[in-house]
């Protein structure tokens, strides 16, 4: 298996093992080596797809929209390799992290908003973006895709990470991922799906495009 | 916490409709109505954020991503080159970010401060309002008994009397008394829904385990999350007992082993024997959940999960010895 990753990140030895890794400021006391600093996969959802060699679609330099940036672990190492990357969060309290990691990132635009209401950012937000990340813990993943469909381009993809466990803590993973899906290909047509066990469990990687 | 500040938000005004007495309601006002109308105020507009705008008027600019609404994105950059807010892409984009950057960290530090002192005003007005109306009705008893030859205790016999049709001067001042104790009575319903719906955004792990009026009395106790956050457990545990506290610490009497957490159904229905330990175990997650709260605002189930056992443990110990 050769999995495609982005320009920009690579698989490198640090701190005596081999890592993940993008350029860019060091964020959160991970292992660093000159500029490149490692992306733990266990701390990030987008990381543990990349690392399972999901086909993620994102090729280096791409235009992103990411819903639940949280305090920015994640988002920081998109911007390592992306281009403009505008990082929704919802939670004051890790927006405020955010805003730390953005502010020495000149393509990384923090934005406290509620995923669920996309015409709250339309105004800042461009059209025709190459990819929406999303990893929101909140009921009803499948409509905050639909939602934001309208920020793609028709080529562009979603990147998503389905928590099972905020949609129904009771029901069994998979049953849930089966609705989730469902609802999903209302608006995307699904590309890929993998299970994100070691790194995240309950969670589903999942790599669509709109339809 | 997700879904919770714009319900939140809603609920707030929906509050201040039902109870448009002055005064006491005034508060709520303040914190939910203007920041409504001004996310409202904003409007449907195809514009970007940029639209209109002096390119060096920084802090008008992070208010335009703050407040702003469109109903669908366009090519900004672009749109914001040609209409010569920026020279090019690039310049844009410095532009936006420096200007998403302030938005969101004034938008953020504002929401924060705002939220929890908010609850800290709620849950001790709640409390004011209940124990006015206490003292209020027993005055309206004393009042009554002399008056109306009734016997009417507490809030439920001002409500009786309020309820009466006066007949002479003296009567019409009681029932209008009577009515204030109600309707004072009421808005402290009307405070402890508002906590209620208030507290699991301000701090979800907390109001999850101590529920959300327990939660909302420890911040208020303690002056706030952040403070609250900052307490070692063993403060937590006896906040609300300071009088007891200081008693013990002049020599007089023993040391309290719990304050408002004995509210708690964990502290209250353990066996008297024990319940210096459970209210220990509480104190000690209840800690732990509000410094989750204030540092990472992250959900964590477990913590209750842990409680529970841990509560447990505690109680079959008690039954056996």
């Amino acid at each position: 298996m050769t999995p495609t990753l982005p320009e920009g990140v690579e698989r490198r030895p640090l701190a005596g093992e081999e890592h993940l890794a993008t350029r860019g400021p060091p964020v959160y006391g991970e292992p660093t080596d000159g500029t490149w600093r490692a992306w733990d996969p266990g701390r990030s959802k987008l990381g543990a797809m990349l690392d399972l060699g999901v086909e993620t679609g994102l090729a280096g330099g791409d235009s992103v929209l990411y819903l639940g940036a949280a305090a920015g672990t994640t988002a920081s190492h998109v911007a390592d390799f992306a281009g403009p990357t505008y990082a929704v969060e919802f939670a004051p309290r890790p927006a405020r992290d955010l805003v730390g990691v953005a502010a020495d990132r000149g393509n990384l635009f923090p934005l406290l908003k509620d995923a669920r209401e996309p015409a709250t950012y339309a105004h800042v937000v461009e059209a025709d973006l190459d990819a929406v990340v999303q990893d929101v813990a909140t009921r009803g993943q499948a409509r905050v895709a639909a939602l934001n469909r309208r920020f793609l381009a028709d080529d562009g993809r979603l990147v998503a990470a389905v928590k099972a466990r905020s949609e129904d803590v009771t029901a069994e993973p998979g049953d849930v991922f089966e609705d989730v899906l469902a609802e999903l290909e209302e608006t995307y047509e699904v590309l890929a799906t993998e299970r994100l066990e070691p790194h995240h469990d309950d969670h589903l990687g999942v790599v669509a495009r709109p339809r | 916490m997700v879904g919770g500040h714009l319900t939140g938000l809603r609920g707030d005004r929906a509050v201040v409709v039902q109870t448009p007495q002055a005064g006491v309601g005034a508060p709520t006002a303040r914190d939910g109505g203007l920041y409504g109308l001004a996310r409202e105020a904003g409007g449907m507009t195809d514009e970007g954020w940029f639209a209109g705008r002096d390119p060096d008027d920084e802090g008008a600019l992070a208010a335009a991503v703050r407040e702003g609404r469109a109903d669908a994105p366009a090519d900004w950059p672009a749109r914001a080159v040609a209409a010569g807010f920026a020279d090019d892409r690039e310049a844009y984009y410095e532009r936006l970010h420096a200007a998403t950057v302030r938005a969101t960290r004034e938008d953020a530090l504002e929401r924060e401060r705002a939220a929890d002192q908010q609850l800290v005003h709620a849950v001790r007005a709640m409390d004011d309002c209940d124990r006015v109306a206490n003292e209020l009705a027993e005055r309206v008893a004393e009042w009554a008994g002399s008056l109306l030859d009734v016997d009417v205790a507490g809030v439920d016999g001002a409500r009786t009397v309020a309820d009466h049709s006066p007949d002479t001067r003296a009567e019409n001042r009681l029932v209008s008394l009577a009515r204030r104790v109600e309707g004072l009575a009421g808005e402290a319903d009307d405070l402890r829904t508002f906590v209620e719906r208030r507290a699991p955004a301000v701090a979800p792990n907390l109001a999850a385990m101590a529920g959300p009026v327990l939660a909302a009395r420890l911040i208020s106790l303690a002056g706030g999350l952040e403070a609250l956050a900052k307490q070692p457990s063993s403060t937590v545990q006896v906040l609300g007992a300071e009088d007891a506290l200081f008693a013990h610490l002049r020599g007089q009497g023993s040391s309290p082993k719990h304050g408002v957490i004995f509210t708690h159904e964990y502290v209250r229905g353990t066996a008297p024997d024990e319940r210096g330990s459970a209210a220990r175990a509480l104190a000690g997650k209840l800690t732990i959940a509000a410094r989750v709260d204030h540092y990472s605002g992250e959900l964590k189930p477990e913590l209750q999960a842990e409680l529970d056992e841990r509560i447990e443990r505690i109680r079959s110990r008690g039954e056996e010895s």
